[in-house]
């Protein structure tokens, strides 16, 4: 079983080389928010596939919180590129001091 | 009667992880070669819900009933709720500053709408 979770792995590594190429290549920045997203996607199963491939499935928790990141560093990039600015200055006085 | 489970599911894990790794491997490449930004949203799509999806599979089947099986089934589910709406995100903030479709009739100049 271990050749399956080899092959897996060398399976998902393919795809986030050529991901890259695009990331790196991509003429619009869009592209690259795109290809950003699925080379993360990417990341949380290959820290899966490597979790059984040592036989630590334990892993796992930080493919959670990976995919949870991704989705949100996702987000918080593209209102960036279209507020330039993430809204720092809405936030409620005396919740906290000025960061 | 001698069943064994264990081979049945090895043959299970490995035939989605086959599945899987083919739709991954589809859908990079198609994000490589295909020709417009709107087109490689369609060969993100292919990566992100059947190629996910069943490695996630293929895995479930080797955990067993065990936490390990919730912590995959959480991965999916967040994944299965977290892509189509980053996707869409991308797509709408790419259509809002100007990109167009390769085949659209209209010229590629930037849309001013008030409310979106």
């Amino acid at each position: 079983m271990m050749m399956v979770f080899a092959a897996a792995a060398a399976a998902i590594a393919i795809s986030m080389l050529m991901v890259l190429i695009r990331l790196f290549a991509g003429p619009t920045l869009y592209d690259r928010v795109l290809a950003l997203n699925t080379f993360g996607t990417m990341t949380v199963l290959m820290i899966g596939i490597l979790g059984f491939l040592t036989e630590r499935p334990e892993f796992l928790d930080i493919a959670l919180l990976y995919a949870l990141i991704n989705f949100v560093g996702t987000i918080a990039i593209l209102k960036f590129l279209r507020y330039r600015d993430l809204g720092q200055e809405g936030k409620e006085a005396g919740s906290e001091g000025d960061a | 009667m001698d069943f064994d489970l264990s081979l049945l599911l090895d043959i299970a894990s490995g035939i989605s992880f086959a599945i899987g790794a083919f739709f991954l491997l589809v859908g990079s490449f198609g994000m490589i070669r295909m020709p417009d930004f709107f087109a490689r949203l369609h060969a993100a799509g292919v990566v992100d819900t059947l190629g996910v999806e069943f490695l996630l599979l293929g895995m479930l089947f080797q955990a067993g009933l065990t936490i390990v099986a919730v912590k995959l089934l959480l991965i999916g589910l967040f994944i299965f709720l977290t892509s189509p709406t980053g996707t869409h995100a991308v797509a709408h903030a790419a259509y809002v500053a100007g990109l167009r479709p390769q085949s659209s009739k209209k010229p590629s100049k930037s849309k001013q709408k008030k409310g979106a």
